[in-house]
C-alpha cells in the first residue's frame, strides 16, 4: 500500500454521523462528526465530503470506504461494512494493543467488548431493548432538567456528594428527580446521581476484567464518566483519544486491512 | 439480495393437506357434533384423547399461528386490559386476546372456519409451565367445560420410577372423566395402537431432525418451525407418520445430492429457546445472507418421545411427557445442550431469552457462559419474545447477530 492512499471510516450513529480519513500508515488526517438527523444517506454524504474538502482531497481520492453503525447498509459509496462492534474494538486496539474490555457508551446503545492480546473479540454484549443507561437516557433527563448537555459534566464536577438513583430507566428517573429536588437536593448531586447511574447500568452489563477503555460520544463530552467508573472497577480506566470519532475510525483501519489483504 | 433463503421442502404440500383436513375435521365435529373435542396442551395426553374419539385442538399451535401471523401484537393488549398480565406467557395473552376479540388466523388460513372449535373439556400437562392451566382455566370458565389435567414436577434432574408411577396414576385418573364425557369406555387395544403410531412419529421426526448433523445440513431450524407441526398436533395418526416417511426421503436424497439447506454454509448454529414467530423471515433471511445455517433447536426436539412403547402405553406416555428438557434440572440441560453441540458440529449457539417464557429461556442462569468456557464457542443471547414484538429490537438483534458471525470469522481465522 503506497503512503499517498487515501482510507474512509464512516460510522452512522443513532445520534451522530462520523467520518474519520487515514492514510494507508493509519493516520488520521481529517475527519467530521455531524448530527444524523433524518437521513442517513444524506448525513454520510456531508459528513465524508466535509472531511474531504478540508484537506482538499474528494472523493476519488478514497482507496477504500467501511462504514458503521445503524445506517451501515445506508452508504452507497462504500465498499464493505462491519458492526459498530468490529470497529470500536479496532480502534481501541490500535491505541491499547493487548487484552482490554472496550465499552462503548452511545447515543442509543452500550457495548461491553472484550478483546484478546491479538485484537480478536473474545465476547461482546449490547444492551438490551431498553436505552437505559446510554447517551439518550443523558440527553433526556437533562432536557426535563433544562440543562445544556454541554454542561452536564461541569456540574457533576462541582458536586459535594452524589445523589444515587434508584433506577437507569429514564422515565422513572424523570420522576425521582422530582422527589429529589422536593428533598433539597441540587442540581450538581442530581447530575452527578445521572452519571453514575450509566456507570452503574454498564457494570451490570458484563464483568469489567483488566484495563478498560471507554469510547463513543458519552465519555467524549463527560470524562467524568469515565472518572467515575474508575473508583468503581478498581483498575486502570482510560478514554480512548477521540473516543466519539472510535467507530470510525476502527472502520477507516479495517478499510486500509481488507485492502492490504484484498491486493 | 435475490439469494435464496428457503429453499422449498416439496414434502410440505403434502403437509399443507393434512393439517388443513385436520382443522377442517375439528370444525365439522363441532358444528354436526359428531365428535367431542378436547383441547390439548402440546405435550398433554394427546395420545390417550385420540384413542377415546376425542377431536383435538392445541392451543399452543394456535398461539404460534397467531405469532408467525404477527397478529398477537395488537391482541396481547385486550387480554392485559382483562388482568392478564404482559409479563406472562404470550401464547397465552394472544389467544385470550384472539377469542376476545374474535379474530383467529384460522379462519384466514382455512376459509369458512371461523376459528378454533368449542370445547368439550380443556386437558392441560404442566410438563410446559403453570401457564397452560390458567390459560386453560379461563375456558373453562368461560365455556363452562371440564378442565383436567397433569401436575407435573419440575427441576426433574434423573426420571426415578416414582416420578413415572406418579405421572401414570394422573393419566389414569383422567379416564373416568373422560369415558363420562365421552360417553364411552377407553378401548385399551386402541390406547396402543395410537400410542404405537405417536411413537413411529417420533422416531421419524427425529430422524428428520437429526439429518441436519449432515455438513452441510439440508434442513434449517426455521424449516423445522414449519415442518414440526403433524408431529406436535397430528401424532397418534397414520397420517402424519406417512407425511413424515415423504420428508425424510426428501431430505435424505438432499444429503445424496448435496443439497444444503443454505447455499456455502460457512457456521453452523443452534438455537436455544422458542421461535421468535413473528420474525422467522426476517431472521431466516440475514442469516442465510451471513452463510449461516441455524440448523438444530431444542424447540423443534420437544416432540420427539423415544419412551413411548405400545405395549405400556400409560407408563411409557408418563415416561415421555416428564422426560421433556423443559421439565428437567439445570445439570441435565447442560448435558443435553452439550451433547447437541456435538451432534450437530456446532460453531455457536444463539440463546432466545423470550421475555414473557421464563421456562424456555435457558440463559438465565450462566448456561451460555458455562458452555462457551467449555466448549471454547462464543455465545450470543437475543432479547425478544414468542409472540410480543414489543420485547424485540429488530435492530439491536440484527447488530447482535452480525456481530456474532464477525466474531466466528475472525475465530476461524485465527
Amino acid at each position: 500500500v503506497s503512503q499517498d492512499l487515501i482510507f474512509g471510516g464512516i460510522d452512522i450513529g443513532a445520534s451522530a454521523t462520523k467520518v474519520a480519513l487515514v492514510d494507508s500508515k493509519c493516520r488520521l488526517i481529517a475527519s467530521d462528526i455531524r448530527k444524523t438527523g433524518v437521513s442517513f444517506e444524506s448525513s454520510a454524504q456531508e459528513a465524508m465530503d466535509t472531511a474531504l474538502a478540508s484537506c482538499g482531497l474528494n472523493r476519488q481520492d478514497l482507496k477504500r470506504v467501511l462504514a458503521s453503525g445503524y445506517g451501515r447498509h445506508n452508504v452507497a459509496f462504500a465498499q464493505d461494512t462491519r458492526t459498530e462492534i468490529a470497529c470500536h474494538a479496532r480502534a481501541a486496539h490500535y491505541y491499547f494493543p493487548h487484552q482490554i474490555t472496550v465499552v462503548d457508551v452511545g447515543g442509543q446503545d452500550n457495548k461491553i467488548i472484550h478483546v484478546n492480546a491479538q485484537g480478536r473479540r473474545d465476547s461482546f454484549k449490547m444492551n438490551r431493548k431498553c436505552a437505559a443507561g446510554t447517551g439518550a437516557f443523558l440527553e433526556e433527563v437533562a432536557q426535563r432538567m433544562d440543562i445544556p448537555l454541554d454542561q452536564i459534566d461541569s456540574l457533576a464536577r462541582q458536586a459535594s456528594h452524589t445523589v444515587h438513583m434508584g433506577s437507569f430507566c429514564t422515565v422513572f428517573t424523570k420522576t425521582e428527580i422530582l422527589a429529589h429536588m422536593r428533598a433539597g437536593e441540587k442540581v450538581p448531586e442530581i447530575v452527578a446521581g445521572l452519571i453514575e447511574s450509566v456507570v452503574k447500568r454498564i457494570m451490570e452489563m458484563d464483568s469489567l476484567a483488566g484495563e478498560v477503555v471507554i469510547t463513543g460520544g458519552v465519555v467524549a463530552h463527560n470524562p467524568m464518566l469515565a472518572e467515575m467508573l474508575a473508583r468503581h472497577v478498581n483498575h486502570p480506566v482510560h478514554i480512548l483519544p477521540n473516543a466519539q470519532l472510535a467507530g470510525a475510525f476502527g472502520a477507516a483501519l479495517l478499510a486500509v486491512e481488507t485492502f492490504s489483504e484484498s491486493i | 439480495v435475490g439469494k435464496q433463503t428457503f429453499k422449498k421442502i416439496q414434502a410440505s404440500n403434502q403437509m399443507k393437506e393434512i393439517m388443513e383436513a385436520h382443522f377442517r375435521e375439528l370444525d365439522a365435529a363441532a358444528k354436526t357434533k359428531s365428535h367431542k373435542i378436547a383441547w390439548c396442551t402440546s405435550v398433554g395426553p394427546a395420545e390417550l384423547l385420540k384413542a377415546m374419539g376425542f377431536q383435538v385442538f392445541f392451543p399452543e399451535n394456535h398461539g404460534a399461528m397467531l405469532g408467525a401471523t404477527r397478529m398477537a401484537t395488537d391482541l396481547i393488549p385486550v387480554a392485559n386490559a382483562v388482568g392478564y398480565s404482559p409479563d406472562i406467557c404470550s401464547y397465552l395473552t394472544s389467544d385470550i386476546g384472539s377469542y376476545l376479540k374474535g379474530d383467529s388466523p384460522i379462519s384466514k388460513a382455512y376459509p369458512g372456519i371461523s376459528g378454533p372449535p368449542r370445547p368439550d373439556v380443556l386437558v392441560f400437562n404442566t410438563n410446559q409451565c403453570r401457564d397452560v392451566q390458567d390459560w386453560f382455566n379461563f375456558y373453562g370458565r368461560e365455556f363452562n367445560v371440564p378442565v383436567i389435567g397433569l401436575q407435573t414436577h419440575r427441576g426433574v434432574g434423573a426420571v426415578t420410577k416414582a416420578h413415572v408411577d406418579s405421572i401414570s396414576a394422573q393419566i389414569q385418573a383422567l379416564v373416568p372423566k373422560l369415558e363420562e364425557i365421552a360417553g364411552k369406555k377407553l378401548d385399551y387395544d386402541e390406547l396402543k395402537r395410537v400410542v404405537g403410531l405417536s411413537r413411529q412419529c417420533t422416531d421419524l421426526w427425529k430422524e428428520v431432525l437429526q439429518i441436519a448433523s449432515h455438513k452441510p445440513s439440508p434442513l434449517t431450524f426455521f424449516d423445522g418451525t414449519i415442518q414440526m407441526g403433524p408431529a406436535v398436533i397430528l401424532r397418534g395418526e397414520q397420517r402424519a407418520v406417512d407425511y413424515y416417511k415423504v420428508l425424510l426421503a426428501e431430505l435424505k436424497q438432499r444429503t445424496q445430492n448435496g443439497v444444503a439447506a443454505i447455499d456455502n454454509e460457512k457456521f453452523r448454529l443452534y438455537w436455544e429457546g422458542m421461535p421468535i414467530w413473528g420474525k422467522l423471515r426476517e431472521l431466516s433471511t440475514q442469516f442465510a445472507e451471513l452463510d449461516t445455517c441455524v440448523l438444530a433447536s431444542t424447540y423443534c426436539s420437544s416432540w420427539v418421545f423415544p419412551a413411548l412403547e405400545a405395549e405400556e402405553p400409560f407408563d411409557s406416555m408418563a415416561r415421555a411427557y416428564i422426560e421433556l428438557l423443559i421439565v428437567r434440572d439445570e445439570d441435565y440441560k447442560e448435558q443435553y445442550f452439550s451433547d447437541q453441540i456435538e451432534r450437530y458440529k456446532i460453531d455457536g449457539v444463539i440463546f432466545h431469552d423470550a421475555k414473557t417464557c421464563p421456562n424456555n429461556s435457558n440463559n438465565r442462569y450462566g448456561m451460555p457462559e458455562r458452555l462457551a468456557k467449555k466448549f471454547d464457542i462464543p455465545m450470543l443471547v437475543i432479547h425478544g419474545d414468542l409472540n410480543d414484538l414489543r420485547c424485540y429490537s429488530e435492530e439491536q438483534a440484527r447488530t447482535n447477530i452480525e456481530a456474532y458471525i464477525e466474531q466466528l470469522a475472525e475465530k476461524t481465522s485465527r
